[in-house]
């Protein structure tokens, strides 16, 4: 028969919509509304897992979050996701799930021989045992170690789901959509104010789902909500973090709407926590067998989800609320063998005569192998065995107070409860209903209708209405007060378990505290106690308890471990959102992207931007492409995409005074539609950054940054400009993404030039080195600077962004006849390489004073400059600094690593002292050898020394010759003529 | 995560703001008179209060202005500001 365990009717299942899915390879069946927990237990099934170390068969032990035991796969293939609580994972048509542990089968687990070894696998063990021999030791054993203990697989391809990221700013944020919750979302939102309720179950309603229908305030509930103006409901959603100030995070399980799981970044004025509580175990021998639950759980099965979760049940409680699952169960059929009270009094709810109650009685032992048989009970001194295959225990209630820790808010022990619970509140925060240690439906709602209106008033709203909705009754209220007589019972009839998923017993924590830890939070990482994905929701406070009654001491002095986020584990899918692969970080394209795209380029990241490295068809590889092109440049001519530099456009009548302040050199006397040089350092006199700025008028200026520092030099400058120096009148805007700039070089780009500007007249009288010229391409806005970065003749030329691509393709069409072909960064590099030109982020690292580099002589005697006063550091004007060199390879042929570091000797494996590093590396078309830049001590004392640059992690090693860092025209007669 | 109030734009995430170090060092007006230890204070030596704490920020993703505000580093409460007004200095 399919599902032998399914109540003909009730719960909120739909009876009429089946759906398949399959458990372990095993085909079967729920229904919808269903968990795969509660579709599990309709077909008798309670086992589902192995234990975390003793590989023990282990059943379902919760209905929700706090589930430690039935973690399970679902799906298969690259969509499988392990570790989902089976108590949380909605049934869905065609679910594939799989236990994680057992091999060869979850009922034969050879694993299981670990128990056999249970004395000696106790906390610490691992530690202990495998050490030695040597530091390698750990990692070997470690592989084996985490096979037998295993946690679900990650799946070998890349994830093929979506995931989404969202904002939402809210006045008042309830999390939690229980009795309080709804009371106070109700109340908040009645007066206008923006509402949002999230809950992490499909349905509203919190405790009231696990109580015995009718249903009908659900539709009650859901028609009320939909009147109020601005209330967003997050079903699903698992608030999994508090980050202060209203800040909260949340993981929204989605069905069908094109993402697998959203994550909610939520900015709230006022925050209601109603997140609940959460029943606690007691803790005997054995309390981990399948079929032994919490009386919660099971109430919650019988009357949600109208499953039996056993036909002979036996309730082992220590206060009254677990009355309340006796008394569904046994409206739902199920034989209530007994209720095993460890109090002495009654319960102060009247119970049938058809239940038998042994009050100051304690359940020891839970018999049986793969699920409990029976229940051994001691009550006045006798002994006494109670069939059944259901154990309900419940050892109190916990308010869920994670969130409410994180941010980080203060908790007191409260003895009546024997939990913690929130001590103070916090600003724009508010605990209500069991989360605040208030139990009982009706005061639930009544302190979720007052922090409803608090926060409301807190903002300014009017006076919320009181709502129209009728909390559904209880028949009694069940007090869930606990007694002194501990939770933890004495036994040796074999394992207590304090943390079922760590596999943590009462004997480990004895022996942590044996063995000198005290702290709770050194107990916890010594036993792994509460270390498990469940982060020990029903282990914690039984762990505390235990090391309090060893050590005679309060909980409260015990203390509790400290609560962190996230809540309940978050994908990393979900904190990527679609920022993954290539879209990891923010993409800039050039306006001439597509034509790069489209010709051949490969790409490399510069900063944020995408840019050129080499055109593919230029060559077999890297080198010999890069090669070809610079070549064609020192030869003939070729162009580069570098839009990419920062332009940062700067006016005011204190334009100049400013830069003079920037810039080590001088700019006041820079005349009109001229360029220079400029290096900027930092406040401790390290060179900053560099770049050409041309002076368009009297007081205006339009700097150049490298591609990678243009923000930050544009914060630099503003940050000088409205700080330090509010005085000047100085205006600074970036200009960066306005235009489009083309490099034009090589001995024929005037030529091309000429052809592209008809009529302009670009000789070297009319536009000399460093002249810029404003000018008119097809009616459009250009400008022509003469600047040189490779060491030819070339320009550079700017026009509005959008024209971009059609100047590019006017240039190669023009210069077809000269031989043009575009270049890439690679052989920008060989040619500034060859030329010595110094690039921020390889040569100029953040490490080098301008005297470093040879740009001392650069740097104004006659005027001050950020970093001015850091030049008269003595540490500067050491003799043997590392200096700015060039390098060539003796062999000519051996390429010089980039990063290498310089030594005497030939590397052979025995350290040497470092005289230095290889900055940057080039083939150098122009000698036929590779060439590099770099930095070595005494600079040109060192001049014409053989030395060894050597890469000991890529196993590179080049002889080479120090040499001038200028390796071609020295005098610059290509540039300037 | 922080919410940081700019003087232009309001209270914005943090990710929206550079930020830019204690607004109490002052940089010294002539750095010709300025001795060793004073520019090495000024360069490098930095309190680390538990409490108030004057910083510098800039809303680099929205107006880019710079500002100054009191936050408590404990709480991460804004204390006094957003201050602009760098006429006399911060």
């Amino acid at each position: 028969m399919s599902q032998p365990f399914r109540l003909p009717s009730g719960g909120l299942v739909d009876r009429s919509r089946k759906l398949p899915f399959s458990f372990n390879g095993k085909r079967l069946e729920g229904y919808a509304g269903d968990t795969l927990a509660s579709a599990l237990l309709a077909n008798g099934i309670h086992l589902v897992g192995r234990s975390f170390k003793y590989h023990r068969p282990r059943g379902i032990f919760t209905a929700g979050v706090e589930e430690p035991n039935a973690l399970v796969q679902v799906g298969s293939g690259a969509h499988a996701e392990p570790n989902l609580r089976a108590t949380e994972v909605p049934l869905s048509y065609g679910l594939e799930a799989y236990s994680q542990r057992g091999w060869p089968s979850l009922r034969f687990d050879l694993g299981a021989v670990a128990q056999l070894l249970a004395p000696v696998l106790a906390a610490g063990f691992y530690y202990k045992t495998f050490m030695g021999p040597g530091r390698r030791a750990w990692p070997f054993y470690e592989y084996f170690i985490r096979r037998a203990a295993g946690l679900g697989k990650a799946p070998e391809a890349p994830d093929p789901d979506r995931y989404d990221h969202r904002h939402l700013h809210c006045d008042v944020l309830v999390i939690g959509a229980g009795p309080a919750g709804l009371a106070a979302a109700l109340t908040a939102a009645s007066t206008g104010a923006r509402v949002a309720v999230a809950d992490q179950n499909p349905l509203l309603g919190g405790s009231l789902l696990d109580r015995a229908g009718p249903w009908d305030w659900l539709e009650q509930l859901m028609a009320q909500l939909a009147k109020l103006p601005d209330v967003l409901l997050l079903p699903q959603t698992a608030v999994f973090g508090h980050y202060r100030q209203g800040r909260f995070g949340a993981l929204q399980r989605l069905e069908n709407q094109g993402a697998r799981q959203r994550l909610w970044q939520i900015q709230t004025q006022q925050a209601i926590l109603a997140t609940g509580a959460s029943e606690r175990p007691l803790v005997f021998s054995h309390n981990d067998r399948p079929g032994v639950m919490l009386a919660s759980a099971a109430r919650c099965y019988v009357n949600r989800y109208g499953v039996q979760p056993g036909r002979n049940a036996v309730l082992f409680t220590n206060n009254d609320s677990a009355y309340a699952t006796a008394f569904d169960l046994m409206q739902a059929g199920v034989a209530v063998k007994a209720i095993v009270d460890l109090r002495p009094g009654p319960a102060a709810v009247p119970v049938p005569k058809e239940i038998e109650v042994l009050t100051s009685a304690k359940a020891f032992n839970a018999k049986g192998r793969r699920h409990v048989a029976a229940v051994e009970v001691e009550t006045d001194g006798l002994r006494r065995r109670l069939d059944c295959d259901l154990l309900c225990i419940s050892g109190g209630w916990s308010p869920v107070l994670h969130l409410f820790a994180h941010s980080p808010g203060q908790i007191r022990y409260q003895e009546a409860l024997g939990a913690w619970v929130p001590k103070l509140e916090q600003e724009g925060l508010q605990v209500a209903g069991a989360a605040s240690g208030v139990f009982g439906r009706e005061a639930c709602w009544r302190q979720g209708l007052e922090a409803g209106a608090k926060a409301v008033q807190a903002l300014g709203f009017s006076s919320p209405e009181k709502p129209a909705f009728t909390l559904p009754r209880e028949a009694a209220e069940f007090s869930v007060s606990v007694p002194e007589i501990s939770p933890i019972l004495p036994g040796k009839k074999g394992p207590r378990f304090v943390d079922l998923q760590n596999d943590v017993t009462v004997e480990d924590i004895e022996l942590a505290l044996r063995e000198g830890y005290r702290s709770i939070e050194q107990v916890k990482r010594y036993t792994t106690l509460g270390m498990g994905t469940d982060q020990g929701r029903t282990a914690n406070i039984n762990g505390s308890r235990v090391v309090a009654e060893v050590l005679a001491r309060p909980v409260s002095a015990v203390g509790a471990t400290t609560f962190r986020p996230p809540w309940t584990p978050v994908t990393l899918g979900a904190v990527a959102g679609q920022q993954s692969e290539t879209s990891l970080a923010p993409l800039r394209r050039s306006p001439i992207h597509s034509w790069h795209e489209e010709n051949g380029a490969v790409f490399m990241p510069s900063g944020l931007w995408w840019r050129p490295h080499y055109y593919r068809n230029h060559g077999a590889g890297l080198v010999e492409a890069a090669a070809f092109e610079a070549q064609n440049v020192r030869r003939r001519v070729g162009i580069a995409d570098v839009s990419t530099l920062g332009k940062i456009d700067i006016q005011g009548e204190d334009a100049s005074e400013f830069l003079n302040r920037i810039y080590i050199n001088h700019w006041s006397k820079l005349a009109i539609g001229k360029a220079r040089y400029g290096v900027m350092l930092r406040e401790d006199g390290y060179v900053f950054d560099d770049g050409t700025t041309a002076r368009l008028a009297e007081n205006h200026y339009l700097m150049t940054t490298t591609t990678v520092n243009a923000p930050a030099v544009q914060s630099h400058l503003e940050f000088y400009q409205q700080v330090i120096w509010p005085d000047l009148d100085v205006k600074i805007t970036s200009v960066t993404d306005h235009w489009a700039v083309v490099a034009l070089a090589g001995p024929n780009s005037r030529s091309v030039l000429g052809s592209l500007f008809e009529g302009l007249d670009v000789g070297n009288e009319a536009l000399p080195f460093l002249g810029v010229m404003e000018a008119e391409l097809y009616g459009v806005q250009a400008r022509i600077a003469r600047i040189s970065f490779s060491g030819e003749r070339a320009y550079e030329i700017a026009v509005p962004a959008d024209y971009g691509l059609a100047l590019w393709e006017a240039l190669l069409e023009v210069g077809e006849t000269f031989a043009i072909g575009p270049y890439g960064l690679e052989a920008m590099d060989y040619l500034r390489i060859e030329k010595g030109h110094l690039v921020v982020g390889a040569d100029i690292d953040g490490r080098v004073s301008p005297y470093d580099v040879g740009l001392g002589g650069m740097c104004s005697q006659n005027k001050d400059f950020i970093g001015r006063r850091s030049l008269e550091k003595p540490a500067f004007h050491e003799q043997g600094r590392l200096q700015l060199a060039g390098f060539m390879s003796t062999d000519g042929k051996t390429m010089i690593t980039a990063g290498a570091q310089l030594v005497a000797e030939s590397f052979k494996g025995k350290p040497q002292p470092s005289l230095g590093r290889i900055t940057s590396r080039a083939y150098s078309p122009a000698l036929g050898a590779p060439i590099a830049l770099g930095l070595i001590a005494g600079g040109p004392e060192a001049y014409e020394q053989p030395v060894y640059a050597v890469s000991p992690i890529t196993d590179e090693q080049a002889e080479v010759r120090v040499t001038s860092p200028c390796f071609y025209d020295p005098q610059g007669e290509r540039m300037k003529g | 995560m922080l919410r940081i109030p700019c003087p232009y734009c309001g209270e914005r995430d943090q990710t929206e703001f550079t930020y830019g170090g204690d607004a109490r060092v002052r940089r010294p007006a002539d750095t010709y008179q300025a001795g060793a230890r004073e520019w090495n204070d000024y360069l490098y030596f930095r309190d680390n209060p538990a409490g108030e704490h004057w910083e510098y920020w800039q809303h680099s993703l929205g107006c880019r202005q710079w500002f100054t505000l009191a936050r408590d580093t404990v709480s991460h409460k804004v204390l006094a500001g957003p201050a602009a007004n760098f006429g006399g200095g911060p």
